[in-house]
């Protein structure tokens, strides 16, 4: 928001699937500190620009940059170590590993030992049932628990930036609500967070800003008041491909 | 098949007699399967208990004992049931079961004496109903089966019905018979050793088989320590676990210790075949551990393990043997083997990197082709000159251990031990892997690829390495193979190499050091390898379809296999364990509780 130069960056993106034009021109901007949501129906491009940003895509025009760097061509890995991390749809935890060593995997590209023990105690300061769960295999557990688990999992990485896969998506309305507190409280703790989401409504109840998405082009950027408001909103949700 | 051929006729029969007449019917179908298989009257010449026992006999009783012991069972929650069975009603399904069982060979006896089927039937025999009759003539035969069927159906019954402690007595008495029985050749070896020969000529008849004093003496005891003993190995392993951690470490160190101590005497107590057997069964535990890491641990399921082992086989033939066709640098086997485990890396990396971008099915069928393409290769014309073809590569010395003592195959002691050295390190290794970082990449990519590669895995790399690490292992049982034998041939490679030690690992339980090793002694050292007699020699000829027979019921009842990782059983029983977790409280599978803690029912709160 004050920092000059966003964190993460796209720079007009295009993305193809075979002859499927995914992403046209698309341009976001995140900044360290932020919240920031991205918003679309199905099909509309929002997980795809989410894989070109951690690098599971690469973009057939434009430029991802990492803090200023360009890492477009840059693997996975690369962008982990210099601290972008995915929490991925649906939770996807190791299930029939134990949740230790769903934490260490997510600290799997870094050496320092010390430093990671020390994140290690964050995530349970955050969460502490997740300390409690530690030995048991990590699809025993409730459904929020799992979720504690994987954004835990995520932050052992030691990331800059979260980029958060529809953190609503297969849940109880229960649970959703819970969800939505958590990244609250992550954020409130200085991270970045990414937040590709359908579920409009709630996602911007807590983001600082928001993108809307329709077959591949932002056609919505403004801040989470002004979406909420805004009467296409629902119109460009209805229009994007769904079928 | 036979449920939906039934199907029709059954509809007017109540569940539990349904269910006998069904299991009846598969027993009976099973019975015939049996003999017409040629089993019984080729495991005749094994005797289990001289005179009344043999193991062809066994292999058609145990059918109406175990239907007995199936139709016995209590339905599951029969207070529910309109109608439930009471005791007398299941005893005389188990012993309807037994009968229908036993009467599918008296009716073959019938069919056998009337009609000549041998010509596509090869096992349609005059042995077959001489067996069948007792030599008594046919209508003995088919009145005596279900006498046999009705009355061992009811055995099997009576002992399901019986409690716990009884049930597990009996079991301990039949298994240690049936056990002593089939390692005769082994303890007789070993007792040999120490000057027990007296109670050998006791136990054992001189034609080989339990004497029946010695079965039922063995038997009492068994039953005796069996009914002292219980719970106490239970209670000795949970005290193991709740130690604190230093304790229970130097606990564990000591019994693997002990094992240790144990396998290296244990090859001076017995003799030539006896430790034939032994490295055998090392050889397969080494390649199984390999095996186990491709597959256990990173979840890559290669059905071709064998080209590695024929590789390590191959090369070190080539470096090692002076007859080898082209190049014969007649290296020392240990300064060979470092150069087989480069090449043993080559071609794993050689093979993975275009497999490994495959998933599932696709992988597991271009990994069998590659097992072949290696094997033909060897066997080629084209390579003739380098490997001999068909010919191989014969008159290979053995291992030369620092000049002071040689290891081939006309020593099988030794070879165990070089087996055991080598094993050792494979433990070690695969123990080490699976705590490591890498060991963990493993599990992740097994368990979900993409999210793995998220965390930033590079997948690709971390399943090369478990090919890699995999096909090393594998050089190592192929370099000790060609010291053992002598002689390399490519029909030592066959795909059924590959599928036995998959089934070794399976068996045995995926994933879990332990259960590969049990898995090894008791497939390879009972049944034999693919070319390797084992403890039943007899067998042989039936490996293959007790083999496929004991995957098919692991993978119904036990897919976890003999001894399974706990991670592996959790996977495979885990709608079973969240549902048991759920009812004991541990977890709440619903969050909305969360939520609506209030909600509780009232009673909840007394």
């Amino acid at each position: 928001m004050t920092n000059s130069r966003p964190l993460l960056e796209m720079r007009s993106v295009n993305a193809h699937y075979g002859a499927v034009h995914a992403l046209k021109d698309v341009d976001l901007a995140i900044y360290e500190g932020e919240l920031v949501c991205l918003l679309g129906g199905n099909a509309s491009g929002k997980s795809t620009t989410l894989k070109t940003l951690l690098g599971m895509l690469i973009p057939t025009s434009g430029d991802v940059l990492l803090d200023g760097e360009v890492v477009t061509e840059r693997p996975i890995s690369y962008r982990v170590r210099k601290g972008v991390t995915m929490v991925p749809e649906n939770r996807r935890l190791f299930k029939r590993l134990s949740v230790k060593n769903n934490l260490e995997l997510g600290a799997y590209l870094r050496k320092d030992t010390a430093q990671i023990a020390a994140d290690m105690e964050r995530v349970f300061e955050l969460f502490p049932r997740v300390k409690e769960r530690l030995s048991q295999k990590a699809g025993t557990l409730s459904g929020g628990e799992q979720q504690m688990v994987a954004i835990g999992r995520a932050l052992m990485a030691g990331p800059r930036v979260l980029l958060m896969d529809e953190p609503s998506m297969g849940l109880a309305p229960a649970l959703v609500q819970q969800n939505f507190e958590l990244i609250k409280q992550i954020h409130q703790a200085g991270m970045t967070v990414f937040m590709v989401e359908q579920n409009a409504n709630m996602a911007l109840s807590i983001a600082d800003r928001g993108w809307v998405l329709q077959t591949g082009r932002v056609v919505l950027d403004d801040s989470a008041e002004n979406l909420l408001s805004h009467p296409d909103l629902r119109t460009s949700y209805l229009g994007g491909g769904d079928s | 098949m036979s449920a939906t051929v039934l199907s029709p006729l059954l509809r007017h029969v109540s569940g539990t007699w349904r269910r006998v007449l069904r299991l009846g019917t598969l027993g009976a179908v099973g019975q015939v399967f049996i003999s017409l298989s040629g089993m019984p009257v080729r495991l005749d010449v094994r005797e289990i208990i001289v005179p009344i026992l043999s193991l062809g006999y066994l292999a058609v009783l145990a059918v109406p004992i175990v239907l007995g012991v199936l139709l016995g069972r209590r339905p599951e929650h029969q207070e529910f049931l309109e109608k439930s069975p009471n005791r007398r009603d299941l005893l005389l399904g188990a012993t309807l079961g037994g009968l229908m069982g036993g009467g599918g060979l008296s009716v073959l006896a019938l069919l056998l004496a009337r009609f000549d089927l041998r010509d596509p039937l090869i096992n349609w025999s005059p042995q077959l109903l001489e067996f069948l009759s007792f030599g008594r003539g046919v209508s003995f035969g088919f009145v005596i089966w279900l006498v046999i069927g009705g009355g061992l159906g009811l055995v099997g019954g009576t002992v399901r019905l019986a409690s716990a402690r009884t049930q597990r007595v009996i079991m301990t008495m039949a298994l240690t018979v049936v056990g002593a029985a089939i390692l005769e050749s082994l303890l007789v070896d070993l007792v040999e050793g120490v000057g027990l020969e007296a109670l050998v000529e006791w136990l054992y008849a001189p034609r080989g088989g339990l004497t029946l004093v010695g079965a039922a003496v063995l038997a009492f005891v068994s039953g005796l320590l069996s009914l002292l003993g219980q719970g106490r190995v239970k209670n000795f392993r949970e005290k193991i676990q709740t130690m604190e951690g230093p304790r229970q470490t130097r606990v564990n160190l000591m019994l693997i210790a002990a094992v240790g101590v144990a396998l290296i005497v244990l090859p001076l107590l017995v003799g030539k075949l006896t430790n034939e057997l032994l490295a055998n069964i090392g050889l397969f535990v080494l390649l199984a551990l390999g095996l186990n890491i491709v597959v256990g641990l990173a979840g890559i399921l290669d059905l071709g393990y064998v080209a590695f082992f024929a590789v390590g086989s191959y090369s070190t033939a080539v470096l090692t043997a002076a007859t080898s066709p082209r190049i014969a640098p007649e290296f020392p086997w240990f300064f060979a083997l470092i150069i087989v485990v480069f090449i043993a890396i080559l071609v794993g990396l050689f093979i993975g990197a275009p497999v490994i971008r495959m998933r599932g099915d696709y992988l597991a069928i271009v990994t069998l082709g590659f097992g072949e393409i290696i094997r033909l290769l060897f066997l080629s014309d084209w390579l003739s000159g380098w490997f001999g073809g068909s010919q191989g590569i014969t008159a290979i010395d053995g291992v030369d251990v620092f000049g002071l003592l040689t290891v081939d195959g006309t020593n099988p002691r030794r070879v165990f031990y070089l087996v055991l050295f080598f094993c050792a390190i494979a433990i070690y290794i695969s123990w080490r892997l699976e705590r490591s970082r890498l060991g963990r990449a493993w599990m992740a990519v097994r368990e979900d690829e993409p999210v793995a590669e998220a965390m930033g895995i590079n997948t690709v790399n971390v399943k090369l390495m478990a090919f890699v690490v995999g096909a090393v292992l594998g050089s190592f049982g192929g370099a000790i193979f060609v010291a053992k034998v002598g002689s390399v041939f490519p029909t030592s490679f066959l795909i059924l190499v590959s599928i036995i030690i998959l089934v070794v690992v399976i068996f045995g339980g995926m994933g879990n050091i332990f259960g590969v090793i049990a898995g090894a002694v008791v497939l390879i050292g009972v049944l034999g390898g693919p070319k390797q007699p084992g403890l039943l020699v007899e067998f042989s000829e039936f490996k293959l379809l007790i083999y496929g027979a004991l995957l098919v019921w692991m993978m119904l009842a036990r897919p976890e296999g003999l001894i399974p990782s706990a991670r592996r059983s959790r996977e495979l029983h885990q709608e079973e364990f969240l549902q048991d977790a759920w009812l004991t409280g541990q977890i709440d599978t619903d969050d909305t509780n969360d939520l609506h803690g209030g909600s509780r029912p009232p009673g909840s709160q007394a």
